[in-house]
């Protein structure tokens, strides 16, 4: 059986590759995507911790994956609606010319 | 003379004397309903004011009816209502009504001139678009005098006493559009209350004296024989008991209200009102309401008194009654305004009633009270009959030549004026001056008020003889188609007419029923009445004068008839005590440079007083507090503002500042988000290392 150092390295890789690509890409879609793979890595730990825990038998990491898993959908969905609303508004997904939020 | 038998008293009240306080209430209820009603509801408007009125008017016949019963069955009828009005700690202030012989007089007399008066007004003031008001007024009015006639309380006897003086005020200033009536109103409500000034203190001193303000109560009430004593045994001022100086306090009050001496000035004036305002206010019975306060609390102003003596109050009273009798009717002489006549002469006639109190007692001051209400409210009537049928001519000089054009208002007129006169033995005028002038001869202080008293009656024989001629006799100097009043208002006149000759009846010598009535005694018919000694030679004495007083005067003034434009016979004969006549005696003027002039200079210096030191102290005060404000605005300006500004521009340079983190990118967010994170992995990392 793979040690639990293998999975969190997995997810650790994952992680940066997900946040490489949020911070790296101008697309806001290629950003949500980014985003997307962050979290994954994160179920990932969720899940690895479950097995290597003290109490594999009681299902916990697993119901926190899908619950995490369900919000990300929901995010996902609501993230890619604004960029639809942005892309509709501004004629461009390019996260470099929305700072009209500047102080 | 009569023999006296007192009769017992009784002191159980019974069921008539239990409702005995509809009779103010009805009309003063009916008075706060018209007041409520539209201009044009003049029919609704006299209905109640009559029909209240009538109801009180058979509520005391039936209670007087009572009395005259009790009377008959040998009992001094004095039932009372008491109740406590205010509990002050151990005092009590009480109110209460009483039904004795006195108040019956007094509420079916109010009661019986009031209602005719009601109706002949319906005609009188037919025109005038204050209707409604008018008759809220008399129906307050009404209920007001009622309420003075059946008070077992000096309070609420105090009460009803100003709500007619208000009522008085307001109706003598009903024509207010009037600069002499607004004036007028002013002088009444003023001149009256100088005397209810000293009346109040007569009641407080009263009230602190004996603890009660109720006339009777079983033997507790103020002018019972147990408060009296008291009040006999402390000594006032000048060698007055108690007794005395709160009977002349209280006599100050009645003299303000019955135009007595020294404060008549506003009754002559008073007449600006309606010509039924001044027969039923200031005739018949808002100014004897004076006379029965005195007759009211008799027993007071005769307490001390030994057997045939008197007190140092009633001679006052005696005295200020008899000049007011002789001074008013001189005036009365030299008037040509047929109202000013008839007021100087009320205000004679109420000197009459004073002097009657002072020296005969209750019934010969009442008795005449009763009469000239009567035929007072009938030469009222009368000349406002006149005065309507002339076209609101009231200058006896425009008149002349009535008596065909108006026979029904020139035979009761002559009725009033015969009365008045004291002509004899028809009349009743003539019975019941003839009891003061009887009381006079045996008064036993001094004989000059006798004296004083015939030359008055000799002066009122020449006056209303002079008015009569004027008004009737002659021909026509005025508007030439006058023309006789409508039966509304000459039926009043008929009855008053009947009631002016016959109520003699009651008081003649022979059979003084009134005068037994009054003091519980039981009256006999005698014709041995006349023959007591001095009375005949006295009757004989008034009638010389009052036939001299008429023969000199018709003389004068009967069918001559001088132009409006000459002079009057008397003034061509003596011109200069004539003008002082006329211009009544300058007391008006009197006032004017003394009482005017130094309230004119008080009000000035008042007014400087307000002004200079008040005033300067309320703008130093003012002129302080903007100095404070100064001040407090430098402070605001310079310290305050300057360290919010300040601290104001740092908090935005400081939010400018951080407002550069804020680049709305969301990449940069991210970023910095990472380096937190990875930050704070450093930090778990290097805390588990140590």
């Amino acid at each position: 059986m793979t040690p639990l150092a293998g999975y969190l390295l997995v997810a650790a890789l994952l992680f940066s590759i997900g946040l490489a690509g949020a911070l790296t890409r101008r697309n806001a879609i290629l950003v949500l995507i980014g985003i997307e793979l962050m979290l994954n890595a994160a179920n990932l730990n969720l899940i690895a911790f479950w097995r290597y825990g003290p109490h594999p038998e009681a299902l916990t990491g697993m119901m926190f994956a899908i619950f995490s898993i369900a919000v990300a959908a929901a995010e996902a969905a609501v993230g890619l609606g604004l960029v639809i609303q942005i892309h509709r508004h501004a004629h461009t997904t390019d996260l470099d010319q929305m700072n009209r939020m500047k102080g | 003379m009569q023999e006296t038998i007192s009769f017992t008293p009784q002191l159980t009240a019974s069921p008539i004397t239990g409702i005995l306080w509809l009779i103010p209430a009805v009309p003063m209820v009916a008075s706060g309903v018209i007041a409520l009603l539209k201009q044009p509801k003049r029919r609704t408007a006299s209905t109640l004011a009559i029909g209240s009125l009538s109801f009180s008017l058979l509520l005391s016949l039936i209670a007087f009816g009572h009395v005259v019963r009790d009377w008959t069955l040998g009992i001094a009828t004095r039932e009372t209502v008491n109740f406590t009005w205010i509990q002050v700690g151990a005092a009590n202030v009480d109110l209460g009504w009483v039904l004795d012989p006195l108040s019956a007089v007094m509420m079916v007399m109010v009661a019986l001139v009031g209602l005719l008066i009601f109706i002949y007004s319906i005609e009188y003031m037919k025109h005038d678009e204050n209707f409604t008001r008018f008759f809220c007024f008399m129906s307050l009015f009404a209920g007001a005098m009622l309420g003075v006639a059946i008070a077992n309380s000096m309070l609420l006897l105090f009460m009803c006493w100003e709500l007619v003086g208000l009522t008085s005020y307001l109706l003598i200033g009903f024509w207010y559009q009037k600069p002499a009536a607004a004036a007028a109103a002013k002088k009444a409500f003023l001149t009256t209350r100088i005397g209810d000034v000293f009346f109040l203190l007569g009641i407080v001193w009263l009230f602190a004296q004996t603890g009660t303000l109720l006339f009777y109560n079983g033997g507790a009430g103020s002018l019972e024989a147990g408060a009296l004593g008291g009040l006999l045994a402390q000594p006032a001022a000048w060698g007055l008991t108690a007794a005395g100086a709160i009977g002349l306090l209280i006599f100050a009050g009645a003299a303000g209200k019955s135009g007595q001496l020294p404060l008549h000035v506003w009754l002559p004036d008073a007449m600006e009102g309606p010509t039924p305002v001044s027969a039923l206010i200031h005739a018949a019975t808002m100014v004897a309401a004076g006379v029965y306060l005195i007759a009211r609390v008799y027993p007071l102003m005769q307490a001390g008194a030994l057997a045939g003596g008197t007190t140092t109050a009633l001679t006052v009273v005696t005295w200020v009654g008899a000049s007011t009798a002789v001074f008013a009717a001189l005036i009365a002489v030299a008037q040509n305004d047929i109202k000013r006549i008839l007021a100087y002469s009320t205000i004679s006639q109420l000197g009459y009633m004073m002097a009657g109190l002072g020296m005969g007692g209750v019934a010969v001051g009442m008795f005449h009270l009763i009469t000239h209400a009567f035929f007072k409210a009938l030469l009222f009537l009368g000349a406002g009959s006149v005065i309507h049928g002339c076209h609101e001519e009231q200058d006896i000089r425009r008149m002349g030549g009535l008596k065909a054009d108006m026979p029904l208002t020139f035979a009761t007129y002559g009725i009033g004026m015969l009365a008045l006169c004291g002509f004899p033995l028809l009349f009743s005028g003539f019975w019941s001056k003839d009891g003061i002038l009887e009381a006079a001869m045996h008064w036993s202080v001094a004989k000059t008020p006798l004296y004083m008293l015939v030359f008055g009656a000799l002066l009122t024989a020449f006056y209303m003889t002079r008015q009569v001629g004027y008004v009737f006799f002659g021909f026509n100097r005025g508007s030439k188609d006058a023309h006789e009043s409508p039966e509304v208002m000459t039926v009043p006149l008929v009855v008053l007419a009947f009631f002016a000759m016959a109520l003699g009846l009651i008081g003649t010598p022979a059979w003084p029923w009134f005068r037994g009535f009054l003091d519980g005694r039981a009256v006999g018919f005698d014709w041995h009445g006349f023959i007591e000694p001095g009375l005949l030679a006295l009757m004989a004495t008034s009638t010389v004068v009052v036939f001299v007083g008429i023969g000199l005067a018709w003389r004068l003034y009967g069918d001559q008839s001088p132009k409006p434009t000459e002079p009057d016979v008397l003034e061509a004969a003596a011109p200069l005590p004539w003008g002082w006549l006329r211009d009544r005696l300058y007391v008006d003027e009197l006032y004017g440079v003394t009482v005017i002039v130094f309230y004119g200079w008080w009000a000035r210096v008042a007014e400087w007083l307000d002004r200079r030191v008040w005033g300067g102290a309320v703008s130093g005060v003012a002129w302080a507090f903007g100095l404070w404000a100064q001040l407090n605005r430098f402070l605001d300006n310079n310290w305050v503002d300057g360290g919010f500004d300040k601290s104001c521009d740092e908090l935005a340079s400081g939010g400018g500042l951080l407002a550069r983190v804020q680049t709305g990118r969301v990449q940069t967010y991210l970023r910095l988000l990472a380096l937190a994170v990875v930050a704070l992995a450093l930090m778990l990392i290097w805390s588990s290392r140590a």
